[in-house]
């Protein structure tokens, strides 16, 4: 398939109201020419609003969105040149999968003959060549997704847009499909914008992650650091497991049931406080002094997740806390089992606000 | 115990073909006796003893005013059955995309006039028709735009059942951002997804205008239903032909609808199990 070199794409300080709620407040992000940017967010954080005013399927009520260097705010979305591809299976039941794929260059005046040549060779990008002649009704959602990844890319446009693709699929078929959209977006070198509300999946295929929440970016960073050094609580607490732990903020560090940690922000305001402690962070032991203390408690119960288990241990007075470890090592500590937790000195974050929190 | 839980089900399953071959029966002596006494009287001779003949339904087409109306229903029919897709198809599919909270209000408005009797609508389309008559034209074809108004209701559910069993936001969405205008999107994606849709539309707009009498009685033009009557009082014979006559069209447009979407139906589920197939594989 002949390649086209990525596009740098800048959104630049969009703003998108629905009568009085804010969709977007001010949403300014920059994708470097054939990254992939996945925006992970829980519902109605604005997310998906930002990738259809990149696809032109909205209107902004302010920014501008620059595709390639032009300015494409008021431009429609029929001549943006961008490919997306859609939560909902999409593909038009009327055609089999290689006239799907061949609707966009139809709509760019190509040739019958180089359309249906081009239209197979992105099936078979995907694997679906053997499908080609197949109704999408004949299709499994997997494979129609394949289909609909191959009808944006056929037309080899400057953006891809993937608007939570495999959000519909089984958890199997989503994990290989997820890889293989990122194999195809290497291959090909597009721009891709990815929106999902799977942590896991933002995590495992993007460039960067920008996590959003009430229509602002909150942070944009590589997956690692997003995980590892979270910007903001809200991060902390939507990207991965949280403990919240209350504690007292003394001198730059926090001390947390006796344990002084770092924090990521030294220059916090000193007093009370609740800190934010990744389960991983937590390690359990059985030996040695099992006496009341602030940090001993009860294994309550023990959630197998295959490589890893989440132990989670009642320290008395309505606290639990969880705490994640290789599967051999939580075996050790099964429901019942006096344990002793230890806090790894991470650097943690703090949260002021009251919001349900582990440690009461 | 298993043994006579088998010989129960088996008899109530027989009970029921029993008394759903009885209902075939009767709803098709229902339709079809009427016909056959339609048939009957249109062949009978003069007399009791002369014999049979097709003498009415061969003398059809020595009636120029009924020929007349006839071609005139028939272009009322096809007239009513564009302008009424014309006018719904792209309003339903708008409102779908962009206005949903007008989607009430249009239903609304499209099921009025199935609560107003004819009689009190040709009420109010005389002035109508008398301004038009001097402004436009008097043509029978002008008649066309009171049926869009007619066949609404029914056109509107048969068109809302077809849009429903798509999804014509993402559709639309998939086709924009692969480069088609509106128009296309409409012409190539959103039409031939309805299809069997449009199809049931139009045979009901073409059913209503072939059987509508009172309207056009009322704004003196001869369709073929007023023609029928006039007909019936000079010759009973050739008047019973043509009605039975419209009545077979309307029944082959019926049969010819089912069998295309029988076909449609029978493709899904081969479809499906195809995809089982594949999936097994």
């Amino acid at each position: 398939m002949a390649e086209r070199a990525g596009v740098e794409v800048r959104l630049e300080n969009l703003q998108r109201h629905y009568g009085p709620v804010t969709a977007l407040n001010d949403l300014s992000l920059t994708i470097a020419p054939g990254e992939l940017v996945a925006l992970l967010g829980p519902s109605g954080c604005g997310k998906t609003t930002a990738l259809r005013l990149l696809a032109g399927l909205e209107q902004a009520d302010g920014g501008r969105v620059v595709i390639g260097g032009a300015d494409v705010t008021t431009v429609p979305a029929n001549k943006r040149d961008v490919g997306m591809v859609f939560q909902a299976y999409s593909l038009f039941p009327h055609m089999v999968a290689w006239e799907n794929v061949a609707f966009g260059l139809q709509m760019r005046k190509v040739g019958a003959a180089e359309r249906k040549r081009r239209a197979l060779e992105v099936l078979d990008l995907v694997g679906l060549a053997p499908y080609a002649n197949r109704y999408a009704t004949q299709l499994s959602g997997g494979q129609q997704q394949r289909v609909a990844l191959a009808r944006a890319l056929a037309i080899r446009p400057k953006v891809l847009l993937l608007d939570e693709p495999l959000s519909a699929l089984d958890a199997k078929v989503r994990s290989r499909l997820r890889d293989e959209i990122r194999r195809v977006q290497l291959e090909v070198g597009i721009t891709t914008l990815f929106v999902t509300h799977d942590q896991e999946e933002a995590l495992a295929i993007a460039d960067r992650v920008g996590v959003m929440n009430a229509g602002h970016l909150e942070q944009l960073g590589p997956p690692t650091l997003v995980y590892t050094r979270p910007a903001t609580p809200f991060v902390a607490e939507f990207v991965g497991l949280t403990n919240r732990l209350t504690g007292e903020v003394k001198f730059g560090m926090v001390e947390v049931r006796g344990t002084q940690l770092p924090l990521v922000q030294p220059n916090e305001p000193q007093g009370p406080a609740i800190a934010l402690v990744r389960p991983e962070a937590v390690s359990l032991a059985t030996d040695g002094n099992m006496a009341d203390g602030p940090l001993v408690g009860t294994v309550i119960a023990v959630a197998f997740l295959g490589a890893t288990s989440r132990v989670t241990v009642d320290l008395g007075g309505g606290v639990t806390v969880l705490a994640q470890m290789p599967t051999s090592a939580a075996a050790g500590h099964p429901a019942g089992t006096r344990v002793r937790l230890a806090l790894r000195d991470d650097p943690v974050l703090i949260a002021r606000e009251e919001k349900a929190p582990v440690d009461a | 115990m298993a043994a006579v839980t088998q010989s129960f089900q088996r008899t109530r399953r027989q009970k029921l073909q029993v008394f759903r071959g009885v209902i075939f029966v009767a709803a098709g002596l229902f339709f079809l006796v009427p016909l056959f006494a339609m048939f009957e009287f249109t062949t009978r001779g003069r007399l009791l003893t002369d014999p049979r003949n097709l003498d009415a339904w061969k003398s059809i087409a020595t009636y120029p005013d009924l020929i007349a109306a006839i071609v005139a229903s028939v272009e009322l029919a096809a007239i009513t059955s564009f302008a009424m897709l014309v006018l719904l198809v792209p309003t339903m599919v708008w409102v779908r995309l962009r206005l949903r909270r007008l989607n009430r209000i249009i239903e609304f408005i499209c099921l009025l006039p199935l609560t107003i009797p004819a009689i009190v609508l040709v009420v109010g389309l005389v002035p109508m028709y008398q301004w038009m008559g001097i402004n436009f034209s008097d043509s029978i074809l002008t008649l066309a735009f009171a049926y869009v108004v007619l066949v609404l209701p029914y056109c509107y559910r048969a068109l809302d059942a077809g849009l429903s069993s798509i999804d014509v936001k993402t559709l639309s969405e998939a086709a924009r951002s692969l480069g088609a205008s509106w128009f296309t999107v409409m012409v190539r994606v959103i039409v031939p997804n309805i299809s069997s849709a449009i199809l049931n539309a139009c045979f009901l707009s073409v059913a209503l205008v072939l059987g509508e009498y009172t309207i056009a009685q009322n704004l003196l033009y001869n369709n073929l239903q007023v023609e029928i009557a006039l007909l019936g009082r000079a010759n009973a014979g050739v008047s019973i032909a043509v009605s039975a006559a419209s009545l077979l069209f309307a029944f082959v447009l019926l049969v010819l609808l089912s069998l295309f979407n029988r076909g449609r139906g029978r493709l899904r589920l081969d479809d499906l199990k195809q995809v089982m197939r594949t999936e097994r594989g």
